[in-house]
């Protein structure tokens, strides 16, 4: 059965359509590569999907229900998290106060209800740990290296179960060690049944990590089919319009 | 010997102590106490219990209002309207309890207007996009033209029935003979200081100043955060304003003219980045007090008072100065 459901989404910004009646639906334990040049939709779409943007048109169902998301907030009470491109990191605080940025834990009773830093601290620490990241819950985010930066940014959506997690270019600006690292921990969210959506511009790595290629191209969704059944050559030819679509 | 990865995720990055030592804040503060060690050495007068009375004293209307200013600041604002703020709230205090009214209303309709004018900065901010530059600009004129409306530029003086409860709440000394303000600055201290270190609330104030994108993106209500923050900002301008009132006996419509730069620079030197994303409530207290020090101490040392301004600035630019030699070495 489909975890997500989208059908016939559209977006658009006053005269600008920036996604154009785009169907598609996601199955558990999928990895599903979104690809499109600058520009073609990608970061619209997920953006809709993660709730920082309401679709104009069309429809989203998770588990055969629909799904209406007004703030980024409650698309994660659904379980859909997001990897942000910038990965939406605050220099200023702790990699463990970036990891729980807007669902700090707390302790005590209302009005007192303080943060807790010890749990949220061990928390961070362990999901450092199960990432195999040499990230320390203390730090500084200002203080880390890209690698790290990526690792603190994963670790946001492993705090609850995800059902679909959405990564926006999680492998556009680390090194070849770090990639393989990254590619790695998404087999790791694949094997637990959750979807990944990875968007990249990096032909390698989605060839080696995704089970399906979503090609978007000024908008529109012009390819969707299995890796197997596809080639690098002919996702590049999609991504730039020189094969019209599939 | 090798060091294995937990050893490294567990070895805590720096001290508590080595976080305390390399903030501005610390060597500011121990500017302040060296000053005070010469200035007890080198006048009679400084280090009595009148002077350092007066000294406390002086430093908590600059220094309350600086607490607000610092949660401004951190989330990467400005409020340039405090001194106009204090001196409009100093007046609707003053004119209700002029016609009659009980201390509390007096006080209600005081606070109630630093709130209206925070809320009226705060939405203009966070909902229409304004620069808080410009907002707080206008409002630095605003408020100041409305105490002049409600006053009919007068001074006022006779507080009503209550008159003596006023003065008594700003001019007493009810605990030790610590003047009155100054309890109220030490509580609104710990307040903010704990505010800001405990809660979810002051969390979302440094997540603000560091990245509002990414605060956006993680769900952190930054236009609802921003608007509490610039009425907390009034707030603690309506509040010092209050307690002025009390403690002067008298309100002018030019009371807290200029103040918003005092109250910028003790929040600058003590530690606050207007770039936003750093500050601390202790730092806004030691800021104000370098500041009064360095006004009580020239004219206990009978150097000409036009040279105040020269060494306040000198001040603000000295603290930051420390700040960007740390980072320069740091290789930011």
């Amino acid at each position: 059965m489909a975890v997500l459901e989208l059908t016939n989404i559209s977006k658009h910004f006053g005269a600008i359509q920036a996604v154009n009646d785009v169907s598609f639906s996601l199955e558990a334990g999928q990895v599903v590569g979104l690809m499109g040049d600058n520009g073609a939709g990608k970061s619209t779409l997920v953006k809709m999907i993660a709730g920082n943007f309401r679709p104009s048109h069309g429809t989203m169902k998770l588990d055969g229900a629909d799904l209406v998301l007004h703030r980024p907030k409650e698309a994660r009470q659904h379980g859909i998290e997001i990897v942000h491109q910038d990965l939406a990191l605050c220099n200023n605080l702790t990699a463990a106060a970036n990891v729980f940025l807007g669902r700090e834990l707390r302790r005590g009773v209302w009005p007192l209800r303080i943060l807790d830093y010890r749990s949220m601290y061990k928390r961070a620490g362990e999901i450092f740990r199960e990432l195999k990241s040499e990230t320390r819950a203390r730090d500084l985010v200002k203080q880390m290296s890209g690698g790290q930066r990526q690792a603190v940014a994963i670790a946001r959506t492993m705090l609850s179960e995800a059902k679909i997690v959405l990564m926006d270019e999680p492998t556009a600006a680390i090194s070849v060690r770090q990639v393989a690292e990254v590619l790695n921990l998404i087999r790791q969210l694949r094997d637990r049944g959750i979807v990944v959506v990875l968007i990249s511009h990096r032909m390698p790595d989605v060839f080696s990590v995704a089970d399906r290629v979503i090609v978007m191209r000024r908008g529109r969704k012009v390819a969707d089919k299995q890796i197997a059944a596809s080639s690098p050559e002919e996702v590049t030819g999609l991504i730039t319009g020189a094969i019209e679509q599939v | 010997m090798a060091i294995s990865l937990d050893q490294t995720i567990e070895q805590k990055q720096r001290s508590w102590f080595a976080g305390i030592m390399s903030g501005q804040t610390f060597w500011v503060l121990i500017a302040v106490i060296l000053a005070c060690i010469f200035l007890s050495m080198a006048t009679d007068s400084f280090a009595t219990a009148k002077n350092i009375y007066n000294i406390t004293r002086n430093v908590t209307f600059v220094a309350i209002i600086a607490l607000g200013m610092t949660l401004v600041i951190i989330t990467g604002g400005i409020d340039l309207s405090v001194g106009s703020v204090l001196c409009l709230c100093s007046m609707v205090l003053a004119v209700v309890m002029n016609a009659g009214y009980s201390i509390e209303i007096g006080i209600a309709a005081s606070i109630g207007t630093a709130l209206l004018v925070g809320a009226f900065n705060g939405t203009l901010i966070a909902y229409l996009g304004f620069p808080p530059f410009v907002v707080t600009l206008g409002m630095l004129s605003v408020a100041r033209s409305l105490a002049m409306v409600a006053s009919n530029n007068t001074v006022v003086f006779q507080f009503g029935p209550d008159h003596d409860k006023l003065l008594a709440l700003g001019g007493g000394a009810w605990l030790f003979g610590i003047a009155n303000p100054v309890l109220y600055m030490v509580v609104l201290a710990l307040l903010t200081g704990f505010v800001l270190r405990w809660t979810k609330f002051g969390r979302y104030v440094f997540a603000i100043g560091g990245n509002e994108h990414a605060a956006t993106l993680t769900g952190v209500p930054v236009a609802r955060i921003k608007v509490i923050v610039y009425m907390i900002s009034a707030l603690s301008a309506g509040v010092a304003g209050i307690i002025q009132t009390g403690w002067l006996g008298a309100v002018t419509t030019n009371i807290g003219a200029g103040m918003e730069l005092q109250v910028i620079a003790a929040a600058v030197i003590g530690g606050a980045n207007l770039a936003g994303g750093v500050g601390t409530a202790f730092g806004a207290l030691i800021g104000a007090a370098l500041i009064e020090i360095i006004r009580n101490s020239l004219g206990l040392l009978g150097i000409n008072a036009f040279w105040q301004g020269s060494f306040i600035g000198g001040a603000i630019v000295l603290a930051v100065l420390f700040d960007r030699i740390r980072n320069l070495r740091h290789g930011e």
